[in-house]
C-alpha cells in the first residue's frame, strides 16, 4: 500500500469507529455529563464547603480536573475495548484482515477512536463542570498533551483487553476491578499529601495519580508530583502498550486460528 | 508475473489442539478460471480458504496469489483478492453502503473514488434501495449478495465465494450464479466452495476435491464427469406396467405402475435405451437424473459412496 492508501485507510477506520459511538451517543456521551454533575454537586457543592480550600482552591475546583480526566481515562478505554471486542464477535474484523492493511494502522485506527471518544467526553463533562465552576486554565500546552497523551494510552490498554478477551464478561472485568479503583485511589477527590507516608508511596505506584496530577497542574497549577515525572511515566506506558498491542496483532492473538 | 491465479504448495494446517486440517495439499488454479473447490464437512475447504485469505495461519506451505507470496508480499497478495465468507461477517448495526464504502477504504481507496463502484455493485445484486437500511433490517439472501458487493469493491482479480448460496431461495440463487458468471466473464477469477453440486456443475469448468486434509482428485470438470460408469435415470410412463422388463446391459426397478428407475452404462447411447425400451412397448414422457452426476462422483471419491 502507498502512504496515500494507508492513510486513506486509517481515516476510514477513524470515521467508522467516530461514527459508532456517535451514533449510539445517549449511551456514550450523556452517562458521563450525568455523572460528572452529580459528582460535582454532591461533592463539591454539598460536601466540599464543609472540608475546606485544597492547596489553595475550593474543593469544587480542585475535584474538576480529575473527574475530567476520569471521564477520558474510561471513555478512550471503554471505546476500545468494546468497538474492538465486537468487531471480534461479529467476525466483521475479518473484513480488515483480509484487506491489505498493515497491523499498525489497525491499531492506530482504533486507538484515535478511542481518544476520540474520550476527548470529546472530557470536552463535555468540562462544559458542564462550567455551570458550577469558572474555568481554570495555568498551562494550556500541558492540558492539552497529558489529556491526549492519557487518552493514547488507555485506549491502547483497552485494546489488549479486547484482543484477549473471549466473552462480554471479559470485557467489564479489568474496568470494574483495575481501572475504577486505580481511577479513584489516582488523587481525583484528595491530595495525597494528606495521606500518611506509607499510603503516599504506595499511591505512587498508581499510574494514574501522575495523569490527574499532570492535568490538575495544567488547570490549577498544583500537582502532588513533579510534571516530568508525568510525561516520563506516561510516554514510557505508551512505547510499551504500543510495542505489545503490536505484538499480539502480528501474532493474530484472539483473531487468527 | 506467474500467470496461476493462485498457486498452493505443500499446505499444512495443524491446529493447537493436535487436529491436522491439511496435511501437503497442492492446488493450482488458472487466471480466469470458474473453479470449484468441493469437500464434506470438516475436509479442510475453510481451512485452505482462510489460509489463502490470512484468516488463518498456515503450519507450513508456500501460497501465492498471482504470483504474490502471502507471506512475503502479504499486502500485494491480499489486494488481488475478495472474500465472501459463509458467515456472515459484517457490523449488523452499519448501513450497507458504508459497510462498502468502508472496505473500499480499508484497500487504500477514497469514499469518493469508490462511490460509483459501490453504486454499481449495489445495483447490480439489486441493493440500491436498501443502501440506507442497516445491514440487519436486511434479508438471509441480501445479506450473502450485500457480502458478494462488498468483496467486488475495491476490483479483485480472484473472487472466493465460500458457500455464497447456501440457505437462498431459488430466484436469488440463479441471479447470484447469472452475476458470478458475468464477473468470470469479464476477468475475474473465481473460486467457489458450495454443498450444491449441481451448482458447481453447472458453474465451474475445474474442479478439486478434498477430503480428509488430502486433494483427492483436481481435474476438469468434463474429465472428472467422463469418469462415470453408470448413470441412475427415473423414467415417466405413459402407460402402466405390471413388471419391469428385462433388458441386457441395463438393470431395471420398478418404483411405482408408472415409474421405472434403470441404471444405463455410459457406454449405452440414450437412443439404443429409448429402443430397447420401445421393442418392450414402454414409452417414456420424460426422464431426468435421480442424482446429480457430480454427486455420484463426489460421493465415491469420498468414500461414502458405499453408504447411498
Amino acid at each position: 500500500m502507498t502512504t496515500r492508501e494507508k492513510l486513506t485507510a486509517y481515516w476510514t477506520i477513524v470515521i467508522k469507529e467516530f461514527l459508532r459511538f456517535i451514533r449510539i451517543w445517549p449511551q456514550t456521551l450523556v452517562p458521563p455529563a450525568i455523572t460528572t454533575g452529580l459528582y460535582i454537586i454532591i461533592f463539591g457543592g454539598l460536601i466540599g464547603p464543609r472540608i475546606g480550600p485544597m492547596d489553595g482552591f475550593s474543593y469544587m475546583e480542585f475535584i474538576i480536573p480529575g473527574l475530567i480526566m476520569m471521564s477520558i481515562i474510561t471513555n478512550a478505554y471503554a471505546n476500545v475495548v468494546s468497538s474492538f471486542y465486537l468487531s471480534k464477535y461479529s467476525h466483521s474484523i475479518e473484513e480488515m484482515l483480509v484487506s491489505p492493511l498493515p497491523n499498525s494502522i489497525i491499531l492506530a485506527g482504533y486507538v484515535s477512536g478511542g481518544v476520540a471518544r474520550g476527548l470529546l467526553v472530557g470536552a463535555v463533562v468540562l462544559i458542564v463542570s462550567l455551570l458550577f465552576s469558572e474555568l481554570h486554565v495555568h498551562n494550556l500546552a500541558v492540558g492539552i498533551t497529558i489529556t491526549l497523551m492519557t487518552a493514547i494510552l488507555f485506549s491502547l490498554a483497552g485494546f489488549i483487553n479486547a484482543v484477549y478477551a473471549n466473552s462480554f464478561d471479559d470485557i467489564s472485568i479489568i474496568p470494574t476491578f483495575v481501572l475504577t479503583p486505580l481511577t479513584y485511589l489516582g488523587g481525583i477527590f484528595y491530595s495525597i499529601s494528606m495521606l500518611p507516608e506509607f499510603w503516599q508511596n504506595v499511591s505512587k505506584l498508581n499510574p494514574i495519580l501522575y495523569m490527574i496530577n499532570a492535568f490538575r497542574y495544567a488547570m490549577l497549577g498544583v500537582s502532588d508530583i513533579p510534571l516530568y515525572i508525568s510525561y516520563l511515566s506516561i510516554t514510557g506506558f505508551i512505547v510499551v502498550l504500543s510495542g505489545y498491542a503490536l505484538w499480539l496483532l502480528n501474532g493474530g492473538k484472539g483473531i487468527r486460528s | 508475473m506467474s500467470k496461476h491465479a493462485l498457486d498452493i504448495t505443500q499446505l499444512h494446517k495443524t491446529y493447537r489442539d493436535g487436529f491436522e486440517a491439511l496435511k501437503g495439499i497442492d492446488l493450482t488454479v488458472e487466471e480466469g478460471d470458474f473453479f470449484a473447490l468441493l469437500g464434506p464437512n470438516g475436509a479442510g475447504k475453510s481451512t485452505t480458504i482462510g489460509i489463502v485469505t490470512s484468516l488463518v495461519r498456515k503450519t507450513s506451505g508456500r501460497v501465492a496469489i498471482f504470483g504474490h507470496d502471502i507471506d512475503t508480499e502479504p499486502s500485494r497478495a491480499k489486494h488481488q483478492l475478495g472474500l465472501v465468507p459463509q458467515e456472515f461477517n459484517f457490523n449488523q448495526f452499519e448501513p450497507v453502503e458504508e459497510i462498502l464504502l468502508n472496505q473500499a477504504g480499508y484497500h487504500g481507496i477514497s469514499r469518493k473514488a469508490a462511490k460509483p463502484t459501490v453504486e454499481h455493485f449495489l445495483r447490480k445484486l439489486g441493493l440500491w434501495d436498501k443502501r440506507r437500511n442497516e445491514a440487519r433490517m436486511l434479508s438471509g439472501g441480501m445479506k450473502r449478495r450485500m457480502m458478494i458487493a462488498r468483496a467486488m469493491v475495491h476490483k479483485p482479480r480472484m473472487l472466493i465465494l465460500d458457500e455464497p448460496t447456501a440457505g437462498v431461495d431459488i430466484e436469488v440463487r440463479r441471479s447470484m450464479w447469472e452475476f458470478m458468471q458475468e464477473i468470470n466473464a469479464a476477468g475475474t477469477t473465481i473460486i467457489l466452495t458450495t454443498h450444491y453440486l449441481e451448482e458447481a456443475e453447472n458453474l465451474c469448468r475445474n474442479i478439486a476435491i478434498i477430503d480428509k486434509g488430502k486433494i483427492v482428485e483436481n481435474t476438469s470438470m468434463k474429465t472428472l464427469l467422463a469418469k462415470l460408469e453408470h448413470e441412475l435415470f427415473v423414467l415417466d410412463l405413459r402407460k402402466p406396467i405390471d413388471a419391469p422388463p428385462r433388458i441386457d446391459g441395463m438393470t431395471i426397478a420398478q418404483c411405482d405402475p408408472l415409474t421405472l428407475e434403470i441404471c444405463v452404462s455410459r457406454k449405452m447411447s440414450l437412443n439404443e435405451v429409448f429402443r430397447m425400451l420401445d421393442d418392450h412397448g414402454i414409452e417414456v414422457m420424460s426422464l431426468r437424473n435421480k442424482h446429480n452426476r457430480l454427486e455420484t462422483l463426489f460421493l465415491d471419491l469420498v468414500g461414502e459412496g458405499a453408504s447411498r
